[in-house]
């Protein structure tokens, strides 16, 4: 019986979420590339989003990051010093999170979409992995989003989704050079009179390439070695100068 | 002109970086110390994860110092036999230190136990270092006669068993005290990022008494063998320690040690305690102002293993 009700509940859920069968023409949305490529050169890129619409409607974009787990501290004073006093825990967070969107979003979508959809960073589901009353958790969040903030990592502010002509959108996603490796997930929304009537989910790879790529496998796969080589290049170097600077 | 760092994950001006390698390496050719009290804080401060920052520096030193140690060593300027004695308590003191830096990254009060530790040794040492060698600028000025060198140990020091002869240093001192020292060192090394030459040059001075002139070159001949064990700890436990930055970094620093070690040259040797002592004070003095006034934001986050 129980698994019939999740059954029917996941059903329901996801027809919710990607009513793209019936409507299968109803939103289309492509990213100029599929994978992000981090090189030597690496400072951070903008990825192009575009796509079209069938009938009215308000894009939003949603680029997440992978998951992780982040560990909120608070300093505290102790004897005249800042020190780490308390900590939360809070596991399953975005590593990289931006929200796009062709006007106001309190204006094109519902609180109760927004909160349902995860749009925004206050209604992504942050929860401590250990429970507390709920004024303190309120004050991890928000300090998770800030630091987030500042990192760079997640947007403070809704990006742009521009229009162009009644059917056509695009949005540039910016990814800094700090933005962390794996697969990113890019939900497109189009809303209408509040609720989403049409969605789409597109992949996003975000992997080191070339010399990058071959260092960070090669300090993960063959650590000594690579220890090894690191002391020989030092060597080398320290060696190579102080030779060079004696003929000087 | 940008590049991205492969094991730090971001990406940074390659001419900012090489820049930093020149100036701590001047100073470690100046005075004979890592200048890692300067470069890690600095790294740290400019973004690279605090643990690729510690890792990765040990790695530049090894390049730096061991150009360093290279230009001594033509000039004789290193006691060979005082370093390994030292070397044997290094590597006891860096292994045990790459321990403890995970353990306290783990209880998440790594940061604290490092600036607290940066504050009273950089705060000690430059202090003893400027008083001292302010004494012996004055007793020149007054046409003094030098001290005298036999019985300079202090008591403790003379009654430890295991005498050794350092023929180099001209000294006959008890090897549990090099092996102490050195000890120390390498735990300052694994968990401060730190060469530990600031505190090993003070304490070849004044606890094994050895003369300036070789002070720096043993120094150096330490640090190269001890930063090169912290590396490969870091390279095999960790996997912090960034070669695309270190070799950057080992540019910049190799250039500016040949300087360096030239400008010391003409300097006397209170004058380059004078000196050194200053900016582990001014170090120790910006550390300790951060940990008292209240910070921008109360809570921090890190990324956490599972």
């Amino acid at each position: 019986m129980r698994v019939l009700r999740t059954l029917l509940l996941m059903i329901a859920l996801a027809s919710g979420c990607f009513p793209l069968a019936a409507r299968a023409q109803a939103l289309v949305a492509d990213l100029s590339s599929h994978l992000v490529a981090i090189t030597t050169g690496f400072a951070g890129t903008d990825v192009l989003l575009f796509g079209a619409v069938e009938g009215p409607g308000d894009v939003v974009v949603v680029v997440r990051g992978p998951d992780e787990r982040e560990i909120v501290r608070l300093k505290g004073r102790v004897a005249g010093i800042y020190v780490n006093r308390k900590e939360m825990a809070f596991s399953r967070v975005p590593s990289f999170y931006q929200v796009a969107a062709s006007g106001e979003l309190d204006k094109i979508a519902s609180a109760a979409e927004r909160a349902r959809l995860e749009i925004g960073t206050e209604n992504l589901r942050l929860v401590p992995e250990v429970e507390r009353d709920p004024a303190t958790v309120a004050d991890y969040r928000a300090a998770l989003i800030r630091n987030k903030e500042a990192q760079g990592l997640w947007g403070r502010n809704v990006a742009k989704v521009a229009s162009l002509g009644a059917r056509l959108f695009r949005v540039n996603v910016y990814f800094p050079s700090n933005v962390p490796v794996g697969i990113y997930q890019v939900q497109v929304f189009l809303f209408h009179d509040g609720e989403v009537r049409a969605a789409q989910t597109t992949p996003l790879s975000i992997s080191k390439v070339g010399a990058s790529a071959e260092i960070f496998d090669f300090a993960h796969r063959e650590a000594a070695a690579y220890g090894a080589i690191a002391i020989a290049i030092a060597l080398a170097a320290g060696w190579a100068a102080s030779a060079i600077f004696r003929r000087v | 002109m940008q590049i991205y760092l492969p094991i730090a994950e971001l990406s940074l001006n390659v001419f900012g970086l090489l820049g930093l390698g020149v100036i701590v390496g001047f100073l470690s050719g100046l005075f004979g110390i890592g200048g890692g009290f300067l470069l890690t804080p600095l790294l740290i401060f400019i973004g690279v994860p605090h643990a690729v920052a510690v890792s990765t520096h040990a790695n530049q030193l090894i390049a730096a110092s061991a150009s360093g140690a290279l230009a001594h060593w033509r000039r004789n300027a290193v006691d060979f036999r005082m370093g390994l004695v030292m070397l044997v308590g290094g590597f006891v003191g860096s292994t045990l230190g790459v321990w403890l830096f995970k353990a306290l990254s783990r209880m998440g009060q790594v940061e604290l136990v490092i600036s607290l530790s940066y504050v009273v040794v950089l705060g000690l040492v430059g202090l003893l270092m400027l008083s001292e060698s302010g004494i012996s600028m004055l007793r020149q000025r007054r046409q003094a006669p030098p001290k005298p060198r036999a019985g300079r140990h202090p008591y403790w020091v003379r009654v430890l068993p295991f005498r050794m002869r350092f023929y180099r240093s001209r000294i006959y001192i008890s090897a549990l005290v090099p092996f102490v020292v050195g000890m120390f060192v390498g735990v300052l090394v694994a968990i401060m990022g730190v060469g530990g030459g600031f505190i090993m040059v003070p304490a070849m001075i004044y606890i094994l008494g050895m003369p300036t002139a070789v002070v720096t070159g043993t120094s150096l001949f330490q640090i190269v063998v001890i930063t090169a064990n912290v590396t490969f700890l870091q390279a095999l436990t960790t996997q912090t320690v960034d070669v695309v930055l270190a070799l950057i970094l080992m540019i910049g620093g190799v250039l500016g040690a040949q300087v360096g070690a030239r400008a010391g040259v003409n300097l006397k040797g209170e004058q380059v305690r004078g000196l050194l002592a200053l900016l582990l004070l001014a170090v120790a003095g910006k550390l300790l102002y951060d940990l008292v006034v209240t910070p921008a934001d109360l809570y921090s986050i890190s990324r956490g293993g599972a």
